[in-house]
């Protein structure tokens, strides 16, 4: 029978760590959202009551998820693809504003977030073109049709605005990367990081007479040749400048204050100490904050609901993207570090699932999996500990929000499905 | 390789976030508990400080309300700051300046904008303060004496400063304590502990509510009434006598040694020292360093003993068997020191212990005191023993009474000496003054009363103390230094000749004019020679009047010293006033009015006045 056999071959460990994160993070959004006059555990008028809804809600996802043939996922993940763009398209007609944001569907008992779904389908997406034997990322041509898988739905999320979202899409070049986008890619996208970086905390100038030395350097070690390629190191240098140059534009006259502010505070651009603190304490305020309550976790934390910065709501959005806080608080160090570990173990394991399969369909897939947990995991936790500039966005499994619960729980289990099915495919 | 990137990834940034994690929860925790979470508010219930009573019940100081205006400066929001300074009566600048020191210690904390304010002043304020955001009243309890004496014994209690704040932690900014005297010293008792609410906040500094349910909550602890040794009637009528005079009156209760008086002239009323205009009014006393108000004469003033001493030193010589009751020195009207004569009042003739000191003869002592230092190989050695006889009798170190000031007085030991002569450097006759008591000896009023109490005792006493009960219950065990007998160097068989020559000075000799009819006192005189500089000029000024005296001979109830300033000799002033306190205390009643009136009406401001007139004054005038 089908569904023994599911039980049987499904990766046990992946599923352990997805209840433990999710039990987890149900039992520190009930004591962000706690309050003495509220009811039950099932009262539907307080966030944790209804987030134990989604939670059931994910569980009938998963029946569903493992319910059908693998096969199916493969074959209809075009259409996934494109009814996630006709919903993200439809939200500049019938979407539901909440602070600020288009993003929802207003479904009366509950708002639906397409952008959180897309995730799901982008993936499936990217795998089924990436796996058509039609396709050869080598070539210019089919490296620009995957990028515009990647970026079609960012495009149409970054005016909701939710740019934060957006962003996590573009972790999917990782699976490219795996199928054989050459590495330089990647090396080039980090020099343009560490560039933009060097360029806000030291100028133009000494950015490009570093540069310059690097290169010289990079030659003297070289030793094969003693004439130093003029043309490409000129042009490196020439790049570098330009891009250093364009960093500034795009700072000073794209960017609005309240971008440049995060940078201010992040990369610690403003010299002066008093100025500082006032950002930290108004514009990083969110992060001021954090910091402070898991500060004053130290090592066993408060304990559960005795958390007093997370009671008098210290810090905003503690339920949904700041719900790392609460366990830094209320469970310390040893929860922190507990967390830490499930996911740093639970995408390992994927890893090392996605890298099991035979099918490329199911690999790639895996792979998109894992680098669109990894991003969430990396922004939201490297922002609320105050490593990252402010960007919004949930903590998979943790953070309060039916969407995104339920969008996660379908990315993963769409996976676990696959693989469990990984025996009977042949290719 | 390219399989390599994502593991690594996951294993960087989880190494990552462990080392931040552990910087913030591991290293950086900073003190952050309960007192600096701003998440918690601390609102503190005040007991009511402990009520003082005399030894006989009668209540001295109670409690009165009292009102702060408490100003939280980051809630203040904009206000007429024009009508709310007139409301609160002070001016804008005051006002201004008031909210600026309150930011700066704390923009979170309250402090106080304008402390005590009467019940009067809190009923017009009290509606119109809904107003004002970030100001709020809080009650506090002032003092409220029922006694217009006792200033000195009673202390005051004022706001807790700077430097309370920071050295007991128990205090918070606006918060009372015992500054001088019963309050200083018995602030843990009277205090009680103040109650601790924590109520939960949320970031809009709004209450949502008691901080675990409010288990970590204390109840405020009442302050202790305390009973103390004082006899209310004869403080008030002693400070009464003490109109117009400067000096100090200790009386004691030598069986107990419970103070039954400490009186200090000029004094002032402990009500001064309550409510608002107390700052204003301390300064006023504070700053009058000539009569010195506030500084208490009768544990702080260090005269010289004078005649008084001379008890001490018979006593002495007695117990070394230098002398007998009989042995006998002719006095020359004075004695010669090396070949100067230094003068005597007595009139001279041959005298013997009892007339020696009911006669207050100079000369006999001063053979005493030679006879004395003859008996030892060495000065040095004479002094040692002398030394131990004096030091026996409280002198010469703090007393351990349980007030927070004192002085040590003077027993000078040949430490002392060499440190004034040089090494080795004198000899008796420089010190034979002390036989006298008008050398290099010193005692304040409250040790001559104590040796007086020892002397009444025939041998031991048991330490001045003011705490009588705590709570009710008398001190008994708990306060041990209080209640256990302190012997002298003295045997007793040696008192009675020397108790004997005290009552005779009753009965025939210096205070002959001073007795009462039927109560058997035995005191001893004191003259003082008095000594001060007037534009670097040495010039002698009226002696001080000392006495000292218990009662009644057989079975003391009282034993006490007078110290007064330029009173002249000793049965003027201080033997007047201390007659009139023996028979206050002993009968209830005055009999001898005229006595007292003149007590009453006569002052000594005139005395006083004289050395910063600038012009020449006699000395010891005559007054009656």
């Amino acid at each position: 029978m089908l569904g023994s056999s599911i039980l049987r071959r499904i990766d046990w460990l992946s599923v352990l760590i997805f209840v433990l994160l999710v039990a987890i993070g149900w039992v520190n959004i009930y004591s962000s959202t706690f309050s003495q006059d509220g009811g039950s555990l099932f009262d539907m008028s307080q966030l944790y009551g209804k987030q134990l809804a989604f939670i059931g809600f994910s569980f009938l996802a998963i029946v569903l998820v493992m319910g059908l043939e693998a096969s199916f996922y493969e074959r209809f993940s075009s259409l996934f693809y494109l009814i996630a763009l006709v919903l993200l398209l439809g939200l500049f007609l019938f979407g539901k504003t909440i602070s600020g944001a288009t993003s929802w569907y207003d479904l009366g008992f509950f708002n639906l977030q397409p952008s959180e779904l897309a995730k799901t389908a982008t993936a499936l997406a990217l795998a089924k073109y990436l796996s058509d034997i039609q396709t050869d990322i080598k070539r210019r041509k089919d490296q620009l049709y995957a990028l515009l898988i990647i970026v079609l739905p960012a495009l149409l999320i970054i005016p909701q605005p939710d740019p934060g979202s957006a962003l996590v899409f573009f972790a999917l070049v990782f699976v490219l990367f795996r199928e054989g986008l050459p590495i330089w890619y990647l090396l080039l996208a980090l020099l343009a990081i560490v560039l933009f970086i060097t360029t806000l905390m030291f100028g133009t100038v000494w950015v490009v007479i570093g540069m310059g030395l690097l290169i010289l350097i990079f030659y003297m070690l070289k030793k094969s040749s003693y004439k130093i390629p003029l043309l490409p190191v000129l042009g490196l240098a020439l790049g570098t400048l330009v891009f250093s140059l364009s960093v500034r534009f795009v700072f000073e006259k794209v960017f609005e204050q309240r971008h440049r502010d995060r940078f201010s505070l992040w990369l610690r651009l403003e010299k002066d100490p008093e100025k500082l603190e006032e950002i930290r304490k108004t514009i990083g305020y969110n992060t001021y904050q954090s910091e402070k309550a898991i500060e004053a976790g130290g090592l066993w934390g408060k304990g559960f609901l005795e958390g007093t910065r997370t009671k008098g709501d210290f810090v905003p959005e503690q339920h949904s993207d700041y719900i790392f806080t609460t366990v830094g608080e209320e469970w310390g160090f040893a929860g922190t570090s507990v967390v830490v570990l499930l996911f740093t173990v639970l995408l390992l394991r994927l890893l090392y699932l996605a890298e099991r399969q035979r099918n490329p369909f199911s690999r790639m897939y895996g792979y998109g999996v894992v680098s669109i947990l990894l991003i969430h995991y990396f922004i939201n936790i490297g922002m609320v500990i105050g490593v990252l500039p402010t960007i919004g966005i949930p903590l998979p499994f943790f953070s309060y929000g039916g969407s995104s619960l339920i969008g996660f729980t379908m990315l993963l289990f769409i996976f676990l499905r696959l693989d469990a099915n990984r025996l009977n495919e042949y290719s | 390789m390219k399989k390599l990137v994502l593991t690594s990834m996951i294993i960087l940034i989880g190494v990552t976030f462990i080392g931040r994690l552990s910087y913030l929860q591991l290293f950086r925790l900073s003190q952050d508990q309960v007192l600096e979470d701003p998440a918690i508010k601390l609102v503190y219930d005040y007991p009511e400080r402990g009520y003082i009573y005399d030894r006989h019940g009668e209540l001295l100081v109670a409690n009165q309300p009292a009102y702060d205006v408490m100003v939280i400066p980051r809630e203040v929001q904009p206000l007429d700051t024009l009508e709310f300074c007139s409301l609160l009566d002070i001016t804008p600048e005051k006002f201004r300046e008031q909210l600026r020191k309150a930011r700066v210690y704390s923009p979170r904390l309250p402090s106080v904008l304008v402390p005590q304010l009467s019940k009067e002043d809190y009923a017009g304020l009290q509606e119109k303060m809904r107003k004002y955001k970030g100001f709020y009243i809080e009650k506090r309890s002032l003092r409220d004496y029922k006694t217009p004496a006792g200033a000195n014994v009673l202390g005051y209690i004022s706001e807790v400063n700077e430097w309370d704040l920071q050295r007991n932690p128990y205090y918070s900014q606006g918060e009372l304590t015992g500054r001088t005297g019963i309050e200083k010293e018995y602030e843990d008792l009277l205090r009680g502990r103040k109650g601790v609410k924590m109520i939960q906040k949320d970031r809009y500094n709004r209450d949502i509510g008691p901080y675990k349910e409010g288990t970590l909550d204390t109840l405020p602890e009442p302050g202790t009434e305390i009973s103390i040794t004082i006899d209310k009637t004869l403080q008030e009528y002693g400070e009464l006598l003490m109109n117009g005079k400067r000096g100090g009156v200790v009386a004691i209760e030598p069986e107990s040694g419970e103070i039954l008086a400490l009186i200090s002239g000029p004094t002032y009323q402990p009500s001064l020292l309550v409510g608002r205009e107390r700052s204003q009014n301390y300064s006023k006393l504070h700053y009058d360093t000539i009569a010195k108000p506030t500084w208490d004469r009768s544990i702080l003033a260090e005269p010289s003993p004078g005649s008084p001493f001379k008890i001490l030193n018979a006593l002495a010589a007695l117990q070394e068997g230098v002398i007998t009751p009989e042995t006998s020195f002719h006095c020359y009207h004075g004695f010669y020191v090396g070949n100067k004569l230094r003068g005597c009042h007595c009139g001279g003739g041959v005298r013997t212990m009892n007339s020696g000191i009911f006669k207050s003869c100079n000369a006999y002592f001063a053979g005493t005191f030679r006879k004395f230092y003859e008996k030892f190989e060495t000065t040095d050695m004479a002094m040692d023993v002398w030394e131990k006889h004096m030091r026996s009798f409280g002198l010469g170190d703090y007393l351990g009474y349980d007030l927070p000031t004192g002085r040590k007085g003077r027993i000078p030991n040949k430490e002392y000496y060499d440190r004034v002569y040089g090494d080795g450097r004198w000899s008796s006759s420089y010190i034979i003054s002390n036989a006298i008591g008008q050398g290099e000896v010193a005692a304040t009023p409250i040790q001559l009363a104590n040796m007086v109490a020892a002397v009444a005792n025939r041998g031991w006493y048991r330490t001045p103390h003011l705490i009588k009960k705590v709570n009710g219950k008398d001190i008994e065990n708990d306060y041990p230094n209080f209640t256990e007998r302190k012997y002298t160097t003295i045997e007793p068989q040696y008192f009675e000749p020397v108790v004997e020559g005290m009552a005779d000075v009753y009965n025939k000799g210096t205070a002959y004019n001073l007795r009462i009819p039927g109560i058997d006192i035995a005191g001893k005189t004191g003259t003082v020679e008095n000594y001060t500089r007037i534009d670097g000029v040495r010039t002698q000024l009226t002696d001080h009047s000392l006495f000292i005296a218990f009662a009644p001979v057989d079975k003391p109830k009282i034993a006490l010293a007078v110290y007064i300033e330029h009173g002249y000799f000793g049965a003027r002033y201080a033997g007047h006033i201390a007659s009139l306190m023996i028979e206050k205390y002993l009968k209830g009643t005055i009999s001898r009015t005229d006595l007292e009136k003149r007590m009453l009406e006569k002052t000594l401001e005139a005395e006083y006045a004289k050395p910063y007139s600038g012009e020449k004054f006699e000395i010891n005038e005559h007054a009656w």
